[in-house]
Formats: structure tokens, C-alpha cells, sequence
């Protein structure tokens, strides 16, 4: 691979995970709404709103400061620049040594310290309750993440994403039970990261529970929808991470330009289809109270542990 | 010849302090001194990283000290390496002692210890006898004392001082014991000898843990950290600094020379102790900080944490060591020193920050804060970038050294001992709930003290602080920066250091291109650049803004806060210290401390306000300090009744002790 063709595609990437993040907001909405019996809004609304937010002016308080107007920007280019890092459809990306997983992680641990900062900037007291709760979640989050990531290095030998897709797609790999364990680990943190149900309402404001929307209140205009985008984003990375490395199908054909198209094609539907079955899941659950968050992201936690010590004991698992 | 300059530097800043006893009433006082300590640490610094650069070994022997030994004094990499952090964070608090200073309302109580307690670091680390060592050790623990003792009006520095005090005289007499077992029967003090006899691995297990003991109590291992969190906040805040990042380095460093020099090779179940005592001090000491709203007592708390992750690195350096594994060893003890430095920096620069604002608003309470990057952004930018850095966020140093230690967990499935192999995963995941506390734990610091309104009227009027402090912040902010972006440089000047700790090195990078990833080992297919994260971060948001500026709209309109339509005009109604840590004070406060919370809510048609308490229990207190004052308080007021006997008593009581010992002795031989 040449090296401009390596960077246009990392390029591709980069435009493509932009691209669709509110298109996969928009059909996480639509299920959901297609499931409640309603007709819902279009699956590309979110791209409506977007445009919608970015004409308008932003109001800002009067007590805001530097911080809270660099906040959208710098959360955003966090946020963009891990899920530029996860592969999408193709793999051997000349980013890819930059980072790797826990450095991914690590990038959205930044943009949430921005954001809860951000909240707590203009003083008031939605900004801070969103604030508090969400560095409790982030707290218990990232411990799981690391054990998850600690289990899947164990078994790929690596945390580099690139040798762990590999390592998923050799034939020596089976049906692990260590892997299905990651894997559900990875998931329930998934959720709990992106505030979706039963840890948060994605949709609603002016809830006691809420948590990200309560950071975001005082936002408006194009620092919204930076926001916002940067919110779709990081749904779009777990989505990527989880594809990336549990099912990295469809990019394993040898050269050609037809190669490429597959292998966006499979990601789509990957995306497309997790996007389908996170609305249907989220449908089937009620919100779970702030304090029983710590139990949901402990479970994780044990999934990951539980992965890691069965591959220390049977080296076959 | 290094060592000579290195030696010169300590006698200059001794004469600076005996300078400054002349000169303490001047006004012209505080200038030269700080002034010329930072000179001399400027020079020492130099000299040390060249040292550290050509990885020189050279001893020198001066007459005195004891008569048939002599002060032994010796630069090898190590002591360049720490010679650096003690200098870097020497010359940086006296630069912002330069403008800090001037407030200082007893000058004379503060100026001459400070200079001479960067002297006794200096001694400390190039000393090369037991006797030389000890006799510095606690030179630099007198000196701190005083300087934590020099605002002695109010009781609680002195409550401080007395507690700092005792801990510091337990530790120099379990490091004296230490000493006094490694010189073996011949009691020979050089730490040549020391290094040429080998102990039976009794003697071993218990130099490792008398260390411990001894190095633990000035670094800061729970449950040995009590002092600390006192001591450390009553000093001026640039002597607070020199204690937090740099003195509880000098007791790293005494106890790297002591286990990996002295005492020969380890047992791999001595090397658990030590992965073991980290990580509980690294949660602890996070959790701990959590629930603090003093400003620099959160601080000291999070100094406790960082020396818990740098003896997580150095416990498994020891265990890969003891395996043979040299390369994992060598990215553990590089993690380790690496995290030394950072730690050294960006505690320093919070340290400065903390002192910022205490001269523009007197506060150290963080719930009397509040608003503060509005009357002073420049302050405020620095703090971040250090918050950021201790919180362990790319692209700062403080994720570069933590991702190697990381990096060095991911090779525990090396080890051949099954309990190694689950200790290191485990230590990994409270290492990784620790860095997630502390990122929450500064998101508090900085929002409660910098966001949101002002919460008294101090914290309205606050003005950015002098330039010579803001020199010394920006300096220090730069290398928190510099060491996340290019690691590669210091992993580069780390290896000779690291050669002595392992006989190992992590791979020598090409600093031509700087955005080289860093290779934790050869053998280790991971990689971590954080030249490029840097530069595809600044790019990501040049482009946002770009498409933003050309794209969006970019009027701005002020409003006053909207806060869902009910905007409330009182400060008091915003979140607190307190309440910003509630939830995980709810979640893990209630295992860690007894954390109870009691509402009394007025009964119906009541007009009294609702009361709220928390009580918080310390539980290292509580289980070792508190029954320990109370079995001494018991013992001495039984003992107290010697005091008034009579001669006769006296005189039996002596005669009695004779005939004893005389009888030890007969049965002994």
C-alpha cells in the first residue's frame, strides 16, 4: 500500500465516522419511535437540527468564560480523533501506531473532563449535578474498560486494534468463552459511556436523572451542535470499537478496488444494524436510579476480570 | 568534575542560608536569596543533566564525618537522575518564591531554612555512607519542619509540626536499623561494602520492609501518610511544593538506592509487598483526596496517590527483575522514574497555583472560591494544564508515564508465579480506578475553585498574580506539555539510570523524528505517539474551527444564565466541594470511611431550616494512630508516678538495673 493511498483512506475514514454519526443517531431514534407505534421523525432529522443549530446564534451567559466557548471545539476534536483511530473498513491505517486502545480510551476520558468542566463553568446548578454524575460513572467506567481491555490483550496479545482484529479473524480463534465476556463487558460499558438507557435519557431535558443534557444546558447556537455531533461521535466509536474487534468481517479480501466498497458496505450494515438493535433494546428497559449505576458498571467490571482470570487459569478459554 | 560542582552548589546554598540569617530584616532580603537559590539550583540542574547524559560513576571521599570513615560522596546515573528533579523543582519554587516571597509576612522565619533544606536534598541524594546519609536525611527533615512550623500562630500548624516531627524521627530509625543490618557484623557504613556483602534472605526481607517503614513514612505509603496531608499544606506554598514534589522523590530515591542497589537481588514475594502497599496507597490516597475541600490538603492527598503509582512501577521493576525478565523490568523501573519527574512537575506547578490564589484571596477553602479564571485566566491555564496532567489525559506527561506502567501490567502474563500474574492485573485495575478518581477528583479542584461565580467576596476581587510566579507556572506548565509530547526524550535520558536499577533499557528512540511512537519493549507490539495524538488533535480542531468560521453562524449574544428558566441569583445555590463528591462519597466513601449522611428535615408546617451532616471516619487513624496515642497516653501517666520517689528508690532501682545488665552480659558470653 502506497503511502499517499494509506493517508486518502485514513482521510476517508476521518470523513466517513463524521459522515454517518447523525445518521446513526437519526435510526437509533427511528426504531425506537417505529417500536412505540409512532412514526417518528426521519433518519436524517439530526442532520436537519445540526444545520438547524449552526445558523443560529449562540447566546451565551454572561459569566461564561474562555473555557466554556474552547470547550465545544476541544471536545469535539477529542472525540473526532478516537473514533478516526478506530478501524472502520480498512485496518492497517498509518494512524494506527499512534495510539493504541488505551490511548483511544484515554482521548474520550479527556473530552469528558472538558465537558464536565464545561459544566460547572457558567455556575448553576443543573451544570453541576450533570457534572458530578457523570465523573461518578466515568469513575467506575474506565476501570471496567481497562479490565475489558487487560482480558482482550490477554487473549490477542496485544492492545494494538489492528493485531487484535487480526487475531480475531485468524482461524485459531473459536468460540472463547473469554471473548463472549469481553464482549458483554464492553457492551454494558458502551452504554453507560454514551448515557444511554437504563443509565441515562438520551432524549428528554429537565429530568432529575439526567446527566449529559444537564452538562450541555446553558449551550446553544454552533457550540450545541458541536455538541451534539461530538455526543453522535462517540456512539459511533464504541459502535466501530465494538465492530472493529468482535466481528471484523468483510475486509479480508485480497486487493483490488472492489475491495474497499465491500468492506464500507459491511460496515454500514454493521453500524446500521447495531444502531437497530440498540433502539430496540433501549425500548425494553426502564431507567435505572443514579445509585444502582455503580452495580450495572460493576457487573462490566466483574466480566472483565471474570475474562481476564479464566485465560490466566485455562489457557485454552 | 560533576561531583565537585555538585558539591560547590551544596556549599553555595548553605552560605545562601547563612546569608540570609544576616539579612533577614531587609527589605532587599528576599530577592537575593531566592534569587541566588535559584542560580545555584539552575547550576546544579545543568551539571546533574549532563552527568545523567554521560552516565558518569565518580566518588568522592572528604575528611570528615566519622573519624575512621569519612563523608563518602558519589554521582552515578541515579542520583544525576534525582539531582535533576531535586534542582528542577528547586529553582522553580525559587523563582516563584521570587514574587510568592513578597507576602511572606515573617520573611525571616522562612528564608534561611529554605535554601538549606535544598541543600539537605542535595546531601541526601550524593551521599554515599550510612552516615553521610542519615545525617542529611534528617537535616532535610529539620529543616522542613521549621519551614512548617514558621507560621506558628495558629494551632493547627502546630499540630502539624508536632506529628510531622514524630513520623520524621520513626523514619530515620527504622532507615538507621536498615543501615545498621546492611553493614552486617563488621559494621562497615561505606555503601561499597554494603554492596560487596550479601545478606541471608532473612536479612533481606527485613531490610525491605524496615525501608519501607523508614522511606514510607517521609514518601508518604499508607498507612504511614498521616503527616502528610498536614504537614505538607501548613508551609508556604512554594516550600509546599519542595515537599510534595520533590522531598517525598528524595525518600523514592533512598528507597530505589537502598532495594535495588544495596541489598542485592529480591525474592519475588518481597516484590508483592511493594506492588501491594502502592496500589492501596494509590486509592486511598485518591479517595482521601475526594473528600477534601481544602485546597492544598487535596493536593498532599494526591501526593500520596502518585508515590502509590511510582512504587506500583518500582514494586514490579523488583519482580520482573527477579524473574530475569530485564526488558519488562526496564519499561517498569523507566514507567516508575519517568512518573518521578512528571509527578515532580505538575505538582509543583498545582502547588504554585494553590499559592496563587491564596495571595489574591486568602482562601484555601475551596467552597469560599469560585469564579476565579475570570480575574485570573492565566493562573487558571496553568492549573488546568497540571490538572489535566495528574489526571493522566493525553496528550500530557502524566498519560505517557502511566501508559508505560500500563503497558508493563500487560506483561504480568510473563511472570511464572501465579500469584504475581493475578497481583499485577489487580494492582492494574485500582491503578485505573485511581486515575479515574483523580481525573474526577481535579475536575472538582478546578471547577469548584476556578468555574462557576464567585462565592465570597475575596474570590470576586482576585487579580492575576505577579509575573515572576507566572514565569515559574508557564515554565513548569510548557514541560508538562514538552514530557507528554516527545516521552521519547526522557525515556532516551532515563536509560543509563534505568541500566542501574535493571542492567536494562527500553528501546533508544530517534529524536530526529520525534513523532516515532513510544515502544514500551521489543517484545511488546504496542505503541503510544504522543508527538502525533498532539499534532492530529491540534489539526481535528483547526479544521472544527475553520469549518465553524466559515460554515456556522458566529454571532454571540450575552444573556444572563438560563439554568432551565430559573436562574437563581445566590452563589450558594451552585454546587459545592462537598456536594460535587457526594455521589462517590455515596459510593465508595460509605466502604472506605463510614461515610454517613443525616438529614433532619423539619416536621410539617415547621418553619426551621432542614440540617444536613456528613461524618467522615478516618480509618487509618482510627484502626492504628488513634489506639497507639491512647496505649502511650496509658503507659506514660502509669509511668509518671517515677517521677516522684524517693533517693532510696532511685538508688535501688539503679543498683537493680546493674546487677541485671551484669547478669545479660554473663549469660550472653
Amino acid at each position: 500500500m502506497g503511502l499517499i493511498e494509506a493517508f486518502a483512506l485514513q482521510a476517508a475514514q476521518a470523513l466517513l465516522v463524521i459522515a454517518i454519526a447523525p445518521l446513526v443517531t437519526g435510526v437509533v431514534r427511528k426504531t425506537k419511535a417505529r417500536l412505540l407505534m409512532r412514526r417518528g421523525a426521519s433518519v436524517f432529522q439530526p442532520y436537519r437540527d445540526l444545520l438547524r443549530l449552526s445558523r443560529k446564534e449562540a447566546v451565551l451567559a454572561v459569566n461564561a468564560s474562555w473555557l466554556f466557548r474552547a470547550a465545544p471545539y476541544v471536545i469535539f476534536a477529542f472525540t473526532w480523533l478516537a473514533a478516526t483511530l478506530v478501524p472502520t473498513f480498512a485496518f492497517d491505517l498509518p494512524l494506527g501506531p499512534s495510539a493504541d486502545l488505551i490511548a483511544i480510551v484515554a482521548l474520550l476520558a479527556s473530552a469528558r473532563f472538558v465537558l464536565a468542566l464545561a459544566g460547572l463553568d457558567i455556575g448553576t446548578g443543573f451544570g453541576g449535578i450533570g457534572a458530578s454524575r457523570e465523573v461518578l460513572i466515568a469513575s467506575l467506567a474506565e476501570p471496567a474498560l481497562l479490565m475489558v481491555i487487560f482480558a482482550l490483550a490477554l487473549v490477542a496479545g496485544s492492545t494494538q486494534l489492528s493485531a487484535i482484529a487480526d487475531f480475531v479473524q485468524s482461524p485459531a480463534v473459536g468460540l472463547r468463552t473469554s471473548l463472549g465476556l469481553t464482549l458483554v463487558g464492553l457492551i454494558m460499558i458502551a452504554i453507560a459511556e454514551n448515557g444511554r438507557y437504563p443509565i441515562d435519557n438520551p432524549d428528554t431535558h429537565l429530568e432529575l436523572t439526567m446527566i449529559h443534557e444537564a452538562m450541555v444546558l446553558e449551550y446553544s447556537g454552533r457550540h450545541l451542535a458541536l455538541i451534539e455531533a461530538a455526543s453522535s461521535l462517540k456512539l459511533v466509536f464504541y459502535i466501530s470499537l465494538i465492530a472493529a474487534i468482535f466481528q471484523p468481517w468483510g475486509n479480508q479480501f485480497e486487493d483490488g478496488g472492489l475491495r474497499y466498497f465491500v468492506a464500507l458496505g459491511a460496515y454500514l450494515a454493521k453500524t446500521l444494524g447495531s444502531a437497530v438493535l440498540l433502539g430496540a433494546f433501549e425500548v425494553t428497559v426502564a431507567k435505572m436510579r443514579v445509585f444502582r449505576v455503580p452495580q450495572f458498571i460493576g457487573v462490566a467490571l466483574m466480566f472483565g476480570l471474570l475474562a481476564g482470570l479464566l485465560r490466566l487459569v485455562l489457557r485454552g478459554m | 568534575m560533576p561531583i565537585g560542582v555538585a558539591l560547590i552548589c551544596v556549599l553555595g546554598l548553605l552560605a545562601t542560608a547563612g546569608l540570609a540569617i544576616g539579612l533577614s530584616r531587609k527589605a532587599i532580603a528576599t530577592r537575593v536569596i531566592y534569587g541566588a537559590s535559584a542560580i545555584i539550583c539552575g547550576v546544579a540542574l545543568a551539571n546533574a543533566a549532563v552527568g545523567l547524559d554521560e552516565a558518569i560513576s565518580a566518588t568522592l571521599t572528604l575528611p570528615f564525618g566519622l573519624p575512621w570513615l569519612g563523608a563518602h560522596f558519589r554521582l552515578d546515573a541515579l542520583s544525576c537522575f534525582f539531582l535533576v528533579v531535586v534542582n528542577l523543582g528547586g529553582s522553580a519554587a525559587s523563582v516563584f518564591g521570587l514574587g510568592y516571597g513578597r507576602h511572606e509576612p515573617t520573611p525571616g522565619r522562612v528564608l534561611p531554612f529554605f535554601p538549606a533544606f535544598l541543600a539537605a536534598m542535595n546531601l541526601v541524594v550524593i551521599a554515599d555512607d550510612a552516615f553521610s546519609f542519615l545525617v542529611s536525611w534528617e537535616f532535610m527533615s529539620l529543616m522542613s519542619w521549621a519551614l512548617v512550623v514558621s507560621h506558628d500562630r495558629s494551632s493547627e500548624n502546630l499540630r502539624a509540626g508536632f506529628i510531622y516531627i514524630i513520623m520524621a524521627a520513626f523514619g530515620t530509625l527504622a532507615l538507621l536499623l536498615t543501615f545498621g543490618i546492611l553493614a552486617g557484623p563488621d559494621g562497615n557504613y561505606a555503601f561499597d561494602a554494603m554492596r560487596a556483602h550479601t545478606l541471608a534472605p532473612g536479612g533481606i526481607a527485613l531490610v525491605l520492609l524496615l525501608v519501607l517503614l523508614g522511606v514510607g513514612s517521609k514518601a508518604g505509603l499508607v498507612p504511614l501518610h498521616v503527616w502528610l496531608p498536614l504537614a505538607h499544606p501548613a508551609a508556604p506554598s512554594h516550600v509546599s511544593a519542595l515537599m510534595s514534589g520533590v522531598m517525598t522523590k528524595v525518600a523514592v530515591y533512598a528507597f530505589i538506592r537502598v532495594v535495588f542497589d544495596l541489598v542485592g537481588p529480591l525474592d519475588w514475594r518481597l516484590s508483592m509487598i511493594v506492588i501491594a502497599a502502592g496500589a492501596v496507597t494509590a486509592l486511598l490516597g485518591v479517595l482521601y483526596a475526594l473528600m477534601e475541600h481544602d485546597l492544598k490538603r487535596l493536593l498532599a492527598y494526591h501526593t500520596v496517590e502518585n508515590i502509590g503509582i511510582i512504587f506500583v512501577g518500582l514494586g514490579l521493576a523488583l519482580a520482573f527483575r527477579a524473574n530475569g525478565l530485564i526488558a519488562a523490568a526496564a519499561l517498569s523501573a523507566s514507567a516508575a522514574l519517568f512518573h518521578v519527574f512528571n509527578h515532580s512537575v505538575f505538582k509543583s506547578l498545582l502547588f504554585f497555583g494553590s499559592g496563587a490564589i491564596q495571595t489574591a484571596t486568602g482562601e484555601r477553602n475551596m467552597d469560599h472560591m469560585g469564579g476565579l479564571i475570570r480575574g485570573m485566566p492565566k493562573t487558571a491555564m496553568t492549573f488546568l494544564i497540571g490538572a489535566a496532567a495528574i489526571s493522566a489525559l493525553p496528550p500530557l506527561n502524566g498519560f505517557a508515564s502511566e501508559w508505560m506502567l500500563f503497558q508493563a501490567i500487560f506483561l504480568s502474563p510473563k511472570f511464572p508465579q501465579l500469584g504475581l500474574r493475578f497481583l499485577a492485573p489487580a494492582s492494574g485495575a485500582m491503578l485505573a480506578l485511581a486515575a479515574a478518581l483523580a481525573a474526577a477528583c481535579f475536575v472538582k479542584a478546578f471547577g469548584i475553585s476556578f468555574l462557576g461565580r464567585a462565592r465570597s467576596a475575596a474570590a470576586d476581587a482576585a487579580q492575576e498574580t505577579d509575573s515572576w510566579s507566572l514565569t515559574a507556572m508557564f515554565a513548569l506548565a510548557t514541560l508538562c506539555v514538552i514530557g507528554g509530547v516527545v516521552p521519547g526524550f526522557f525515556t532516551n535520558a532515563l536509560a543509563p539510570a534505568s541500566h542501574l536499577l535493571t542492567n536494562g533499557a527500553m528501546p533508544i528512540l530517534n529524536l530526529t523524528a520525534p513523532w516515532t511512537p513510544l515502544l514500551p519493549a521489543a517484545a511488546n507490539p504496542n505503541s503510544y505517539s504522543g508527538f502525533m495524538v498532539a499534532v492530529m488533535l491540534l489539526a481535528a480542531a483547526a479544521a472544527t474551527l475553520l469549518f465553524v468560521r466559515v460554515f456556522a453562524n458566529r454571532a454571540i449574544r450575552r444573556s444572563p444564565a438560563w439554568d432551565c428558566g430559573f436562574p437563581d441569583p445566590s452563589p450558594v445555590t451552585q454546587y459545592t466541594a462537598g456536594s460535587f463528591a457526594q455521589p462517590i462519597r455515596r459510593v465508595f466513601g460509605t466502604i472506605a470511611f463510614h461515610a454517613r449522611e443525616i438529614v433532619t428535615m423539619p416536621r410539617p408546617g415547621d418553619l426551621a431550616p432542614a440540617q444536613f451532616q456528613v461524618s467522615l471516619h478516618d480509618p487509618v487513624w482510627n484502626a492504628i494512630y488513634a489506639p497507639l496515642t491512647r496505649g502511650l497516653g496509658f503507659v506514660t501517666d502509669r509511668m509518671n508516678r517515677l517521677q516522684f520517689l524517693t533517693i532510696r528508690r532511685y538508688l535501688t532501682m539503679v543498683f537493680v538495673t546493674l546487677v541485671f545488665l551484669l547478669l545479660v552480659l554473663a549469660i550472653w558470653a
